[in-house]
């Protein structure tokens, strides 16, 4: 599904991924971890198309056709979707106005018709069950005065609703309580498909607890220097990047 | 023979003697350029004015001709010459040649994009419309609904001669001639506007808008509006049109008076959309407005604007609370873009006990604009427990514009309660990027982060009006952000 060839990008004069190597399929859930400024929210605003970075070298091709030129919404139309660490406000625009204009410019894209309110509705109803989201939720403003757990929240069930192809999570569960965690995982899992892939990004071994990864990822210093199944996180949760460090430089 | 040039004409207004006669004579679609007494009563005679009325406006003419043109508004512009304006213009006929095809394309696809009607287009452009039973019988209905419930509603010229004793005891005691340097011109040279009674106890079934008043002949360029809303009665007036209008007159004075008695409520929407000036900054209208409401005991007004047109914008719908009891309120959307100016804002005049005032103003500036908020919320001796709210939201889109607040609070009273609110923000590039990254492209972000920050203002107008109001926002907008 998302192929990533030798990747470079810069931010300013600073190379910040120096050669990423990727691969994802459908069906499966890659986590990449690493410490700070490592480069992990830097690829996964990469992949998305946000304008800071600069690509000066390698590709990213979603299903076989390469997305590095796009612009960020163009990709989110073949169905790339990032969950924001820090999901912004836009105060006055309902969840469901942001969510109704999202869905009907991706279609426009696909030169379908608007969803009918009907459609929309039922959808909602339909997804908001599954993520045991109140509805009244639904009608504030987005983001303004949410809680930390309720951004989060509402990045899943945009996710719900907007159903791509590779979700890109990014430290999802940073600022979650464990009863957050819980409820933003199980999301995820009830998202997971055969059809659809799932990139992880986070810090620590414990959103892994709820959503098992197939591929656990390294990020250091803006290569991946490690990869692995889901045991590489727990061996990275004992002993710490520290570790991950030292066997890169004594390479 | 030669052509006799309006220079000619000039020149023998000047050296005319007799006073009406001549004008009789002159049949000419347009008065020659300039402003003199005689220009005064030639306006007068076209309109078959009684003489009390030809009076006023002398008499305005002459506190006109002893003013000077204010200079303390926060914008800068060329002053007008006013001796290079035509005061006359007869109402525009339709050309019965003309069709649609006729249009200016870049316009047609304006109204494309607002959704208006194909004969709304045509009457727009002075084109004669397809006969359409519905409009037809809208109007009809329309009339005999008001008249029924014996609720007046007409041109000014026509209510001068119809209701003299109407218009006589209330024009100019809201907004008198000595006012200010555009009220006292617009006084005296009016053409048109208009003239709306709502009687005791009437609630006006209908919104009434100038889209509806019968034998308008187009917005006028010193257009005079009076509203009374007699003991208990209810009216919701729409002014404006949503679809934009390139008058080639580029100085607007406009005046209007709202008298709201005791118990009446009189709602007040404005869109206003004349011509900005291109994204240069050449051309467009000055909009230099005097609009003011008396509320007596128990009584209501509410001024609800968006604005986003022109090149210069001075206007301060205001309330004077005058009885117990009285609300007044303003809900203002004022967008600027490229090279406008706008200085708007309100004056709220709190004289009765228990006097409430609501002031919510949205300013949005992008390109080089420049956007001012100007307000007065004044507490007087004898208002004891009155309360004010402001709140003032400035939306700055890009690096070029600037957002102004100039907030003036005066009280009198130790009773008084004012509170003033006031946040700048702007429209951030992590805002685009996330609308972005959910396949939203960055116009239409900027138009949902607007339409959401305007919110409680859009709210305020009557629906079928929010609905083009929220569309010409996105289209004032459009190209501003690179």
């Amino acid at each position: 599904m998302l192929k990533i060839t030798n990747l470079h990008a810069t931010i300013g004069t600073k190379e910040i991924l120096k050669g990423i190597n990727l691969e994802v399929k459908a069906g499966e859930v890659h986590a990449i971890m690493g410490p700070n400024g490592a480069g992990k929210s830097t690829l996964a605003g990469v992949v998305a198309g946000k304008e800071d970075y600069e690509t000066t070298a390698g590709l990213i091709a979603l299903n076989n056709e390469d997305i590095s030129e796009m612009s960020p919404e163009e990709r989110a139309h073949k169905g790339i979707f990032l969950s924001f660490q820090y999901p912004v406000e836009i105060p006055g625009v309902t969840v469901t106005n942001f969510i109704k204009t999202a869905i009907n410019q991706s279609r426009k894209a696909q030169g379908l018709e608007e969803m009918s309110a009907k459609d929309l509705l039922q959808k909602i109803k339909e997804k908001a069950a599954l993520l045991e989201i109140d509805r009244k939720f639904l009608s504030r403003s987005l983001n303004e005065g949410f809680s930390g757990g309720e951004k989060k929240r509402n990045e899943i069930f945009q996710l719900a609703m907007l159903e791509p192809k590779l979700a890109i999570l990014d430290e999802t569960d940073s600022g979650l309580d464990i009863d957050a965690l819980r409820i933003v995982a199980n999301g995820v899992n009830k998202l997971k498909s055969k059809d659809n892939a799932v990139i992880i990004i986070t810090h620590y071994q414990r959103l892994l607890d709820y959503i098992v990864p197939d591929f656990v990822h390294v990020l250091y210093d803006g290569k991946i220097v490690k990869s692995g199944g889901k045991e590489l996180a727990h061996e990275l949760e004992a002993k710490g990047y520290d570790w991950i460090k030292k066997e890169v430089s004594s390479l | 023979m030669n052509k006799y040039t309006e220079d000619d004409l000039r020149e023998e207004l000047k050296t005319q003697e007799y006073e009406f006669g001549f004008y009789s004579e002159l049949d000419a679609e347009t008065f020659p350029k300039g402003l003199n007494e005689n220009i005064i009563k030639a306006i007068s005679k076209k309109k078959e004015e009684p003489q009390w009325m030809l009076d006023w406006r002398l008499d305005a003419f002459r506190i006109w001709q002893e003013m000077e043109e204010p200079e303390w508004a926060n914008v800068h512009y060329e002053k007008p010459d006013f001796q290079a304006i035509s005061y006359y213009s007869a109402p525009k006929k339709t050309d019965p040649n003309k069709t649609l095809d006729d249009v200016d394309t870049e316009l047609l696809a304006m109204y494309k994009k607002l959704g208006i009607s194909v004969n709304e287009q045509k009457r727009m452009n002075n084109i004669a419309m397809d006969i359409v039973v519905d409009s037809v019988s809208v109007a009809t209905t329309f009339k005999k609904t008001l008249a029924e419930k014996g609720i007046l509603f007409m041109p000014i010229s026509e209510a001068i001669q119809k209701h003299p004793e109407l218009v006589q005891k209330y024009m100019g005691t809201i907004v008198p001639k000595t006012d200010n340097f555009y009220a006292a011109l617009n006084s005296a040279v009016f053409t048109d506007g208009s003239f709306c009674y709502i009687p005791k106890g009437v609630k006006c079934p209908m919104e009434l808008s100038t889209y509806f008043r019968i034998n308008e002949g187009g917005t006028g360029q010193f257009e005079r509006t009076l509203l009374i809303a007699d003991k208990d009665s209810y009216v919701s007036y729409l002014e404006g049109c949503t679809a934009p209008a390139r008058d080639e007159n580029q100085l607007h004075a406009a005046v209007v008076e709202l008298i709201a008695l005791d118990g009446a409520e009189i709602k007040y929407s404005t869109v206003q959309n004349w011509f900005p000036g291109n994204a240069e900054g050449k051309g467009g209208v000055y909009n230099f407005v005097t609009k003011r409401g008396i509320c007596h005991e128990n009584s209501k007004i509410s001024w609800t604007q968006v604005e986003t047109g022109s090149a210069v914008t001075w206007k301060y719908p205001s309330c004077i609370l005058k009885g117990d009891n009285a609300i007044g309120e303003f809900y203002s959307i004022a967008v600027t873009n490229n090279h406008q100016q706008a200085d708007t804002g309100t004056k709220m005049i709190h004289l009765g006990k228990n006097t409430k005032s609501t002031i919510i103003s949205k300013g949005i500036s992008a390109g080089k604009s420049q956007n001012s908020y100007r307000g007065l919320v004044q507490v007087h001796a004898k208002a004891d427990n009155a309360r004010n709210f402001t709140q003032c939201d400035s939306l700055l889109m890009g690096n070029a514009c600037g957002a102004h607040t100039f907030p003036y609070i005066e009280a009198k009273n130790k009773t008084a309660q004012i509170e003033h609110e006031a946040t700048t923000s702007k429209i951030g590039e992590d805002q685009i990027f996330y609308c972005n990254q959910r396949g939203i492209d960055t116009e239409k972000a900027i138009a949902l982060i607007v339409n959401g920050f305007s919110k409680e203002v859009l709210n305020k107008l009557p629906m079928e009006f929010a609905v083009e109001a929220q569309k010409l926002l996105e289209i004032s907008l459009e190209g501003s952000v690179g």
